[in-house]
C-alpha cells in the first residue's frame, strides 16, 4: 500500500488558516456586540441522538479499575445541552465546537466539522433569519440579504406539483419522471425530499446570492414548532448559498411530550432498519419538562462558510488536516 | 441470487434496472443536512449504450447483473450469428448481429476479442483496438510517394473500407486503428 506522498503536511494554506482565526474571532465580536453568551457543553454524551437520517461515531468510557468500558456517544450538534443551559436560565448563548457525523465524507462533509450554534430567546424563526443575514454581511464580503421562499412554493414552481394536495401516486409519478427508481417503501416524506433535491436543487445552485427556505413540511420538523397558523407546515428554515447548506434554524419546539413523540418516533425508524434502539436524554427531556423559555435555534457550518470567504471549492481546503490524514 | 446495496455503488458496477444490464459510471451520495440520503448515478445501458442518470435511495439493494468480460477467438459467421471460443475452456458462444455490431467490419478469423457475457451470452462484441488487415481492391492507377495528401479508398478484406496513401497496393497488409477507423501503417 502506497502511501500518499506529503499526507503529514496540512491541506489548508497558512493564509486560509489566517482567515479561520479571524472569521472566528469576528463571531466571538457579533455575538458580544449583541449580549449573546459564549458557552462549551461536552462533546461525549451517555445518551444518543436519535435522528434516523445522522448517524453517530461511538467512543467509550472506561472506569479506573473496571474492565467493563460505557459506550458514550460523539455529539452530532451541541442542541441537547445547549437546550438544558436554556431552560437552566442562561439567556440567549452561542458555541462554537467541532460537530462529529459518522459516513459523511465528501466535498462539502468532512466527518469531523466545526459548527456554529446559537439560540436567541423570545425570537421567532423570523427575527432569527435576519440575525442571520446580518452575520453573513458582516462576514462574507458582497454578501446582501438573503432572499425569502417558502418550501412549498418553491416546490409546486420546480415539479409543477403542490404539496398539500398531491397524491401519493402523483408524487410518485412525478420522482419517477425525474429519474427515481422507486425504493420498497417509498413514504410521501422521503420522495417530497427527493424530489426538492432534484428539482428544486439545480436552482438553488444557480442562485448567485444567499436563499433562505422556510415553512418546511410538518414531516421535516426535526426539532422545530408545528406552525400555530398551519399545523402542516414547521417553524423551520434553511439558509443556502448557491446550493450548499449552510445554515439550518428552528422556532425551537418547548413540548417535553411531543418531543419525546419525535425521539421514539425516529428510534422505531432505527429497529425498523435494523439498528438497535438508542437510548434517548433523559436529561435533556427533563430539562423540556422544566420549562425551555420560547426560543429559536440555527447551527451553521463554520468550514463552508470560510470555503465561501476563501473562494474554494473542497471542504478539505480549508481543513489543517482533513480525515484522511487526521 | 446476488443483489448489491447502494453503499456498494462505484463506477463499473453492474446491476439489473427493468430487465436490463447497466453498468455504473458516476455515483454521486447525497446527503441533505437533516434528511435522508440517497445515491445519483449515471449508468449506462449494456444493451443499448443509452445513458440515464437514476436516483437511488440508500440503503435499497439492486439486483445484480450476471455481467462478465473475457477474451474470446472469433471463429466464424453462418451469416445469421457470429461464432466465437473461449481459448482455454473451447466452450463455443453465438452472438447476434447487434452484440457484434461494428466490430464485424473489423474481425477476421481466429482474432481476439473482447466480449462481454451477460447470462452467458454475447452482448457486446469489441474488435481489437489494432488489427491487421489485407486490401482486397483499391485504385492501382493513383501513384503518389508521400503518405501525406488525400489518399484514396481501399477495400479490406472484411469488405470496410477505408482511406489508405496512395502508395498502398492491392494485396498489401495494412494496420488499422479500429477505434477511429483510420489507416496507420503497412503491416
Amino acid at each position: 500500500m502506497s502511501r500518499e506522498h506529503n499526507a503529514h503536511r496540512p491541506v489548508a494554506s497558512i493564509r486560509v488558516l489566517q482567515q479561520r482565526a479571524s472569521l472566528l474571532s469576528e463571531i466571538r465580536c457579533f455575538f458580544a456586540h449583541r449580549g449573546v453568551l459564549e458557552v462549551e457543553t461536552p462533546v461525549l454524551s451517555s445518551s444518543a441522538n436519535p435522528d434516523a437520517a445522522i448517524e453517530q461515531m461511538l467512543s467509550g468510557y472506561r472506569q479506573p479499575g473496571s474492565q467493563r468500558s460505557q459506550t458514550l456517544y460523539l455529539h452530532t450538534s451541541p442542541e441537547f445541552p445547549m437546550k438544558r443551559l436554556l431552560a437552566a436560565g442562561s439567556g440567549s448563548i452561542f458555541q462554537i465546537c467541532h460537530t462529529f457525523r459518522n459516513g459523511e465524507c465528501g466535498r462539502l462533509h468532512n466527518p469531523e466539522f466545526t459548527l456554529l450554534e446559537w439560540y436567541r430567546i423570545d425570537f421567532d424563526h423570523f427575527q432569527l433569519m435576519d440575525e442571520v443575514d446580518a452575520l453573513l454581511m458582516q462576514l462574507l464580503p458582497d454578501c446582501a440579504a438573503a432572499e425569502r421562499y417558502r418550501y412549498a412554493d418553491l416546490f409546486v414552481s420546480h415539479t409543477g406539483v403542490d404539496l398539500f394536495s398531491a397524491t401519493p401516486a402523483q408524487l410518485q409519478q412525478r420522482a419517477e419522471s425525474a429519474g427515481v427508481v422507486m425504493p420498497e417503501s417509498a413514504d410521501t416524506g422521503w420522495l417530497i425530499e427527493v424530489l426538492f433535491e432534484l428539482c428544486v436543487g439545480p436552482w438553488l445552485k444557480q442562485q448567485q446570492q444567499g436563499v433562505i427556505v422556510y415553512d418546511y413540511p410538518a414531516a421535516q420538523a426535526s426539532l422545530s414548532q408545528l406552525s400555530t397558523q398551519d399545523p402542516r407546515l414547521a417553524e423551520r428554515f434553511e439558509y443556502y448559498f448557491q446550493g450548499m447548506e449552510l445554515a439550518n434554524g428552528f422556532h425551537e419546539l418547548a413540548d417535553a411530550a411531543e418531543q419525546r413523540q419525535r425521539f421514539e418516533a425516529e428510534n422505531r425508524k432505527h429497529r425498523q432498519s435494523g439498528s438497535e434502539m438508542l437510548p434517548l436524554d433523559e436529561h435533556f427531556l427533563q430539562a423540556l419538562e422544566d420549562g425551555l423559555p420560547d426560543c429559536s435555534g440555527v447551527a451553521l457550518g463554520i468550514d463552508r462558510l470560510l470555503m465561501l470567504r476563501c473562494g474554494v471549492d473542497h471542504i478539505e481546503e480549508v481543513l489543517a488536516f482533513p480525515f484522511a490524514r487526521a | 441470487m446476488a443483489t448489491y446495496n447502494t453503499n456498494e455503488f462505484r463506477s463499473g458496477l453492474k446491476f439489473m434496472l427493468d430487465n436490463d444490464p447497466y453498468s455504473i459510471i458516476e455515483n454521486e451520495f447525497v446527503k441533505p443536512g437533516k434528511g435522508q440520503a440517497f445515491s445519483r448515478v449515471k449508468i449506462r445501458n449494456l444493451k443499448t449504450g443509452r445513458v440515464i442518470e437514476k436516483t437511488f435511495k440508500s440503503g435499497e439493494s439492486v439486483e445484480a447483473a450476471d455481467v462478465l468480460e473475457t477474451t474470446l477467438q472469433y471463429l466464424y459467421t453462418d451469416g445469421e450469428f457470429w461464432h466465437f471460443m473461449d481459448p482455454q475452456s473451447f466452450e463455443q458462444y453465438a452472438a447476434s448481429e447487434a452484440a457484434v455490431a461494428d466490430a464485424i467490419k473489423w474481425i477476421k478469423e481466429q482474432d481476439d476479442c473482447n466480449v462481454t457475457l451477460w447470462n452467458g451470452n454475447p452482448l457486446i462484441v469489441e474488435a481489437p483496438n489494432f488489427v491487421t488487415l489485407r486490401i482486397t481492391d483499391t485504385d492501382p492507377g493513383l501513384k503518389g510517394d508521400t503518405s501525406g495528401g488525400g489518399g484514396k479508398p481501399a477495400t479490406l478484406e472484411t469488405g470496410a473500407v477505408i482511406r489508405v496513401p496512395l502508395f498502398v497496393q492491392i494485396d498489401e497488409v495494412v494496420k488499422v486503428d479500429t477505434r477511429s477507423g483510420e489507416y496507420v501503417s503497412r503491416a
